[in-house]
């Protein structure tokens, strides 16, 4: 009976109520949101260099070295050159070595020049491989591998011709229109910045460059495909160097050796040591946007809590009638905190549901920022909690007009004053 | 004399040092009607929540349909309240968002009866207050005045009670509502055998009853302020 008054009770002042509704419903999205691209760009990240032991550039910070080699996010510094890349493959604790060279686009997506070693030892996720959805690796200088994620967006396929575009940005005014390459391979989707790129021989790269100095190309030369594959293609110097070790127990004393004793001036780059220093640097950012989800709470709460001690006032004349009829006090208050707490749930379900409106429209665009397929379906784990919170403390805040209630219903008696 | 449904002995009841009411004796037979006048100011809310078990006197003591009050725990005496008294109050008698059947029907689940023979029992006594079916399922709030002080009857009287109190519940009404409202009301309560405690300061309502009491007579504490 209880039950069924709160109920009808709610539903008769729903207009006002559907506001309390909804800024619940608006925190409990915020702080599940919050927790839950946290949870996934961790886990997309952590899963994108799952495979890599050390990471290998121009000293520019681990950081930026790591976003910019395997994330493409950020500019290169500078190129290492090639003898350093021969030292570390040398080194016997090395397993593989796949470099790296970036500068090139084809349409706003990153390219990649690389080895084949690419294909064959790059890890995300749990540990997968590369594979292929059509096509195989490159194998003549001008074949292209793309990502997934750019065959789909360029509508290409195997057999398709593409020109690359010179500079990383997403306009090129300069473009490679005298070697045009074509399409050998199209990787499946991962869900990583791999999706997002088209892979190139290392031999390409510098066939593409071959009538260019410093950045712009040489006027009056116009060397053509098949002079090119006649050149000595071998490059100068790459990006980067993902390395993959023979046993995980030496990479301390490999970077070590990297940093001292390259040839070069050289940094070396545990992919987790950066990571933990970019959730250290994102830590406070997320830290500020949960102080911001809390406060949000804390005035959804007191959104609550105004609705209701205002119709508690309108309802003193209720509260004596109830009496009147025999309810207990505690009934009375039972009613103001069944109030809270159905008011609450509703606003959590409301909020998840919204979350995931959210995120249907959010996914995409975040996806394409970070290069990464987010998934922001799944609920985090630490989610639950943040729900949890919501329910809780919504309904402890009925527990303050039913304090209200059961002092009035004790002081009015059968004729409540106003 | 019959068996009293109401007993009050010597009651003194008060705030602090300053007594509200101060009553010898005032007592009602079972089946009785009993006007009793009391204007504002007079102690007549402390003398409803006193007999209704809200709150319990620091003197004398009270005795509803053979039990005695002070005996009785907080929680007793709101089941005693729900099984046997009946309140009506002057308006504003329902819960709004209630339809007027809903309301009938929460007091008879506070007093324990089965929603079925509830629901039935409540059908048959809007009946005979005039009430139809269709009426009933309205919500409160879309009821005329007249109409919810009929419903608020219908739920005084749902559980039989031995005592119905009705405060000014004619207050809000017309002239010739309100003597139709009093023949269905005493009409009814004397088929259930409900002794009426009828509160009112209108003194044309007074020949209803059998008899007729003054509460600021009654009152020894002449109080200055009362409600």
């Amino acid at each position: 009976m209880l039950w069924r008054l709160t109920l009808r009770s709610l539903w008769h002042r729903r207009a006002t109520l559907v506001l309390v509704v909804l800024a619940i419903a608006l925190s409990t999205a915020l702080l599940a949101g919050v927790e839950r691209v946290r949870q996934e760009t961790r886990d997309r990240f952590t899963s994108t260099v799952s495979g890599v032991d050390l990471i290998v550039g121009k000293p520019s910070g681990a950081l930026n070295l790591l976003l910019y080699s395997v994330f493409r996010l950020g500019e290169p510094v500078a190129n290492l050159d090639w003898e350093s890349v021969e030292a570390i493959t040398e080194r016997p604790e090395v397993a593989w070595v796949v470099p790296i060279s970036l500068g090139d686009n084809l349409r706003g997506f990153p390219v990649v020049g690389t080895t084949t070693d690419y294909f064959r030892y790059y890890r995300y996720g749990r540990g997968e491989t590369l594979r292929f959805s059509a096509g195989e690796p490159f194998d003549d200088v001008f074949d292209a591998v793309l990502g997934a994620g750019v065959a789909a967006r360029l509508g290409l396929k195997v057999g398709d011709e593409v020109v690359l575009g010179h500079g990383t940005g997403t306009v090129s005014v300069r473009r490679h229109d005298t070697m045009p390459f074509k399409v050998r391979g199209v990787l499946a989707a991962t869900g990583t910045p791999v999706d997002q790129s088209v892979h190139i021989s290392l031999a390409a790269m510098s066939a593409i460059h071959l009538d260019w100095v410093a950045g712009t190309p040489l006027p009056g030369r116009h060397t053509s495909p098949d002079q090119a594959r006649s050149r000595d293609l071998q490059p100068d110097s790459v990006t980067s160097l993902l390395v993959g070790l023979n046993s995980r127990v030496a990479v301390f004393q490999m970077q070590r050796w990297i940093n001292t004793r390259a040839p070069e001036p050289l940094q070396a780059v545990i992919p987790g040591v950066a990571l933990g220093q970019m959730w250290r640097m994102l830590g406070m950012v997320e830290q500020a946007l949960r102080v911001i989800s809390v406060a949000v709470l804390g005035v959804a709460l007191l959104v609550m809590l105004s609705a209701l001690l205002t119709a508690l006032n309108e309802r003193r004349r209720e509260m004596a009638i109830l009496r009147a009829l025999g309810a207990r006090p505690w009934q009375i208050g039972l009613l103001m905190v069944g109030e809270s707490a159905l008011l609450s749930l509703v606003g959590v379900v409301a909020g998840v549901l919204l979350l995931q409106g959210v995120a249907a429209l959010a996914m995409p665009i975040l996806s394409e920022r970070l290069g990464m397929a987010l998934s922001l379906w799944r609920p985090a784990p630490l989610e639950a909690l943040w729900l949890l919170v919501v329910l809780v403390s919504g309904t402890l805040v009925g527990l303050i007009p039913a304090w209200r209630a059961y002092r009035h219903t004790l002081s009015d008696g059968l004729t409540p004053r106003y | 004399m019959s068996t009293e449904v109401l007993r009050c002995q010597d009651l003194c009841f008060g705030w602090r040092d300053s007594p509200v009411l101060m009553l010898e004796s005032l007592c009602v037979a079972a089946g009785e009607r009993v006007f009793l006048g009391g204007p504002s100011g007079s102690g007549k809310s402390s003398l409803l929540a006193l007999i209704a078990g809200l709150v319990l006197p620091q003197e004398g003591c009270i005795t509803v349909a053979g039990q005695d009050l002070a005996s009785l725990s907080a929680a007793g005496r709101d089941r005693w309240r729900a099984r046997h008294l009946g309140i009506i109050f002057q308006q504003f008698n329902l819960v709004p968002y209630l339809s007027g059947l809903d309301n009938v029907l929460l007091a008879a689940a506070l007093s324990g009866i089965g929603r079925a023979s509830g629901k039935e029992r409540a059908l048959a006594l809007a009946e005979r207050l005039e009430l139809s079916e269709v009426l009933l399922a309205r919500k409160a709030i879309e009821l005329s005045v007249g109409q919810q002080q009929r419903v608020a009857a219908v739920r005084a009287m749902i559980a039989e009670p031995a005592l119905l109190i009705a405060d000014e519940p004619t207050s809000a009404l017309d002239d010739r509502r309100r003597d139709h409202f009093m023949t269905l009301l005493l009409r009814e309560s004397e088929r259930q055998n409900s002794a009426v405690l009828f509160v009112s300061h209108d003194q044309r309502l007074a020949a209803h009853f059998d008899r007729h009491l003054d509460l600021p007579t009654l009152n020894g504490a002449a109080p200055c302020s009362g409600d």
